[in-house]
């Protein structure tokens, strides 16, 4: 801890120093810059420059990009340093509500156009960037989680049909492993503490479509407890996909484990196929593309819907997507938050392929092939639609939830001591905030 | 990298420049002007103070007064503000947050993560570091190239454990049986143990409650990048040896390794000590591959990326100094005695 309070206040000194400098000698550059941090790199750091190229095009302010994956850790102390990015899109909502709550944010209602923001947005979201009244953070692309991604030449070349229901799938599972391959493809593998995500993304689909939107929000609120019945039958019937020691699955529990989630779905492409099926979100595309160039969507990978375990809870779909948060109210950095939310920007980064528009102006023509314009027509058209739980949950909670994940994938058996362990630190995750 | 940023700010550049070392000079300059003001007797008393100032209030404002501040915060809770004395009684839990680290021996709160500090890391990066670096430093002394493999073997010091860490990533990958290894260790194992390939990073051989093999991963990469600085020290001792003692032993009828054992470890044997409490220091701070390697996941969690996630993921001020305290309490005995020995052999000279 030492170690680290050195650091800060050695970062607060040099800061001081140069602030006391700046503030002498301040030059001010036409345009001005705005600095953004998120945790796209790669591909979508790319797609994300391409995005913000015709408004530093139009308008001469410079937007200078940092990328980590390690975001949480770096926000938190940047912010704690007193110098936080001007702008900061993230991945949990939760994180920023934090911020919001210790005053580091600034209420984007005096920000951006509200009237404008209402007509084009749908009020869920707009709703999920809301904390006491306010509104501190607004989405600029989205995407749809539970789309389970197969290869149609693999399916057409062995007679499988695309399951409609949950019970078909599992039965196509059994055929497929009958046949001698491994049904699924998953990969659990990110960087940083977030080992484990991809596999949360199958608890929530379970839960919500198993359970309903009730439980789901009682999961997420901290009410529900990680023990009940709901919950252990989402594990379990998770288990039913991974199959028992995750016989069902591409190199077992090792690799699972090991296989980042980014290549995992490469799978679908091998010749012999590793797998028939691999569960991610629609941003998955610029993955599957950037990692195998000759794949085409629609030809080479498409998708289906993961189908309602319960048909109790039908339409039921998990979302998720990145937030724009304001630390630093300059005019440049306003410039550039009512640029993100017009149909204009998020037109660009769809086109791009992997992300939605939330925007409800972006023309379905913008969507770069029929696959996306499906999943945007799958978004628009859900009955239940719900935020990421484990994003949602205390930072605590979600870090224990996903390492939770990793347990149970390497030994299913040890579930009760899994999710009792859960529930100790549900107990004091929602306490302090 | 853009470094045209740095010229954006000309004159910041030139005051950091100039301006840091004119006002050192100034200090030094100035305090040295006062002291030859002062009656005769009275200068060296207060000359050395007018020197090591700046590095007291350095170590007392980045060092001393933050592990107070620590202290603090880890009998408290997270609504305290530690730069504010007024909200330190409300807040006062005691050592409700010790409590938490150590509840559910042996596999809740921060056991497992001292179980590897402790066991693992402590004994296993230890025996390794300074094994191997004494027996480089041994070896290499006889041979003609010695300066060229030294170097070769110091080389893993100048990366950074970010990429260390990552380089051993790719030794380790695993790939199912089958399919072609990418990892090096697995192509080797595959190909010549005629084994089933091993997920170095999440197999928790033995068992759950005593996962050597991923701890052993994990140590093996740490002490790939340390070998070479035991190497370097050790080395540099042996060559202290006077030739004329270890030719007399020679001639009195003793074998190489009868000199070995009987002359060159115990001349060698304080500075074997310092390097060794040394390493017992970086073994209780581990962190970086960790980080880098698994994230503490699979049972390989240590108290420095413990504090790590309790401070910025959990947002748990309290608990994560709680583990700093721990830490600092570990490596305390550590360090007076790695002081001690230093002072011995230091004498010695």
């Amino acid at each position: 801890m030492h170690v680290l309070i050195k650091g800060r206040a050695l970062v607060a000194a040099i800061g001081i120093v140069l602030v006391a400098v700046a503030c002498g000698t301040s030059s001010s550059a036409s345009g001005g810059t705005v600095k953004v941090m998120a945790e796209w790199s790669g591909q979508e750091q790319a797609n994300f420059l391409a995005v913000v190229k015709p408004f530093e095009d139009s308008t001469g302010i410079k937007v200078s990009y940092e990328s980590t994956r390690d975001l949480t850790a770096v926000i938190k102390t940047r912010v704690a340093a007193g110098n936080p990015p001007d702008l900061a899109g993230v991945p949990n909502p939760q994180l920023l509500s934090q911020f919001a709550g210790q005053g580091k944010l600034t209420p984007l209602d005096g920000v951006l156009d509200m009237s404008a923001l209402k007509q084009n947005y749908s009020q869920g979201w707009i709703d999920l960037g809301t904390y006491q009244g306010k509104l501190y953070q607004v989405y600029s692309w989205v995407s749809l989680k539970g789309l389970v991604w197969y290869n149609p030449k693999n399916f057409s070349a062995k007679g499988y049909q695309v399951p409609k229901t949950w019970a078909d799938m599992i039965t196509l599972q059994g055929q497929i492993k009958a046949s001698g391959t491994t049904p699924w493809c998953i990969g659990l593998k990110s960087g940083g503490a977030d080992d484990g995500w991809p596999g949360s993304d199958w608890l929530k689909e379970i839960v919500l479509s198993q359970s309903g939107p009730d439980v789901y929000d009682k999961w997420v609120a901290g009410t529900q407890k990680w023990t009940s019945p709901e919950i252990k039958s989402a594990f379990t019937t998770w288990g039913t996909i991974l199959g028992s020691g995750d016989s069902n699955v591409y190199g077992g529990s090792n690799e699972i484990t090991s296989a980042s989630f980014k290549t995992a779905g490469d799978g679908l492409f091998t010749s012999p196929p590793k797998c028939y099926m691999h569960n991610q979100a629609s941003f998955i595309t610029s993955f599957f593309t950037s990692d195998n160039p000759s794949v085409q969507p629609g030809t080479d990978f498409n998708f289906f819907a993961l189908p309602d375990v319960s048909s109790q809870f039908t339409g039921a779909h998990v979302v998720a997507g990145d937030s724009w948060g304001l630390f630093h109210d300059t005019p440049q950095a306003r410039k550039l938050l009512n640029y993100l939310v017009t149909a204009d920007a998020q037109g660009i980064w769809v086109k791009a392929g992997g992300k939605l528009s939330p925007n409800k102006q972006t023309p379905l023509s913008d969507y770069p092939d029929a696959l996306s314009k499906e999943s945007a027509q799958i978004l628009v058209g859900t009955q239940i639609a719900k935020y990421d739980a484990t994003d949602n949950m205390p930072a605590d909670m979600r870090t224990a939830a996903w390492q939770a994940v990793l347990k149970f994938v390497q030994n299913q058996g040890n579930l009760d001591s899994i999710l009792t362990n859960l529930d100790k630190v549900q107990a004091t995750a929602y306490q302090s905030s | 990298m853009d470094f045209s940023v740095l010229l954006q700010d000309i004159p910041t550049l030139l005051v950091v420049i100039i301006g840091v070392p004119a006002v050192l000079a100034a200090y030094i300059v100035g305090g040295e002007y006062l002291v030859r003001r002062l009656p005769d007797k009275n200068r060296p008393r207060v000359r050395p103070w007018i020197w090591v100032g700046p590095a007291l209030i350095l170590v007392a404002g980045y060092l001393l007064i933050p592990a107070i501040l620590t202290a603090i915060q880890s009998v408290e809770n997270n609504r305290v503000d530690v730069l504010d004395p007024t909200t330190w009684g409300a807040n006062f839990v005691g050592f409700r947050n010790f409590a938490r680290q150590f509840a559910d021996f042996p596999t809740g709160g921060a056991w497992v993560a001292i179980r590897n500090n402790v066991i693992f890391w402590l004994i296993f990066y230890t025996l390794f570091s300074l094994a191997f670096g004494l027996v480089l430093a041994v070896l290499f002394d006889r041979v003609k190239y010695e300066q060229f493999v030294k170097s070769l073997i110091f080389m893993p010091m100048a990366i950074s454990s970010v990429a260390l860490g990552l380089i051993w990533d790719f030794m380790y990958e695993y790939q199912p049986p089958g399919s072609a290894q990418t990892g090096t260790l697995n192509a080797l194992v595959t190909t010549f143990l005629h084994h089933d390939p091993v997920s170095w990073l999440q197999d928790q051989w033995p068992g759950e409650s005593f996962n050597l093999l991923n701890n052993l991963a994990l140590i093996g990469a740490a002490t790939w990048g340390i070998t070479g600085f035991a190497m370097v020290i050790l080395s540099a001792a042996l060559k202290g040896i006077p030739a004329d003692l270890l030719e007399a032993a020679r001639v009195d009828g003793a074998g190489e390794l009868t000199v070995f054992r009987r002359v060159i470890f115990p001349l060698m044997m304080p500075t074997i000590v310092v390097v060794g409490t040394t390493l017992v220091i970086f073994a209780l701070k581990a962190f970086d591959v960790v980080y880098v390697m698994t994230s503490g996941n699979y049972g390989t969690d240590v108290l420095a990326y413990r504090m790590y996630n309790q401070l910025y993921l959990a947002s748990n001020s309290g608990g994560a100094s709680a583990v700093a305290i721990i830490l600092l309490i570990a490596v305390i005995p550590v360090l007076i005695f790695n002081l001690r020995q230093f002072q011995a052999v230091e004498a010695r000279r």
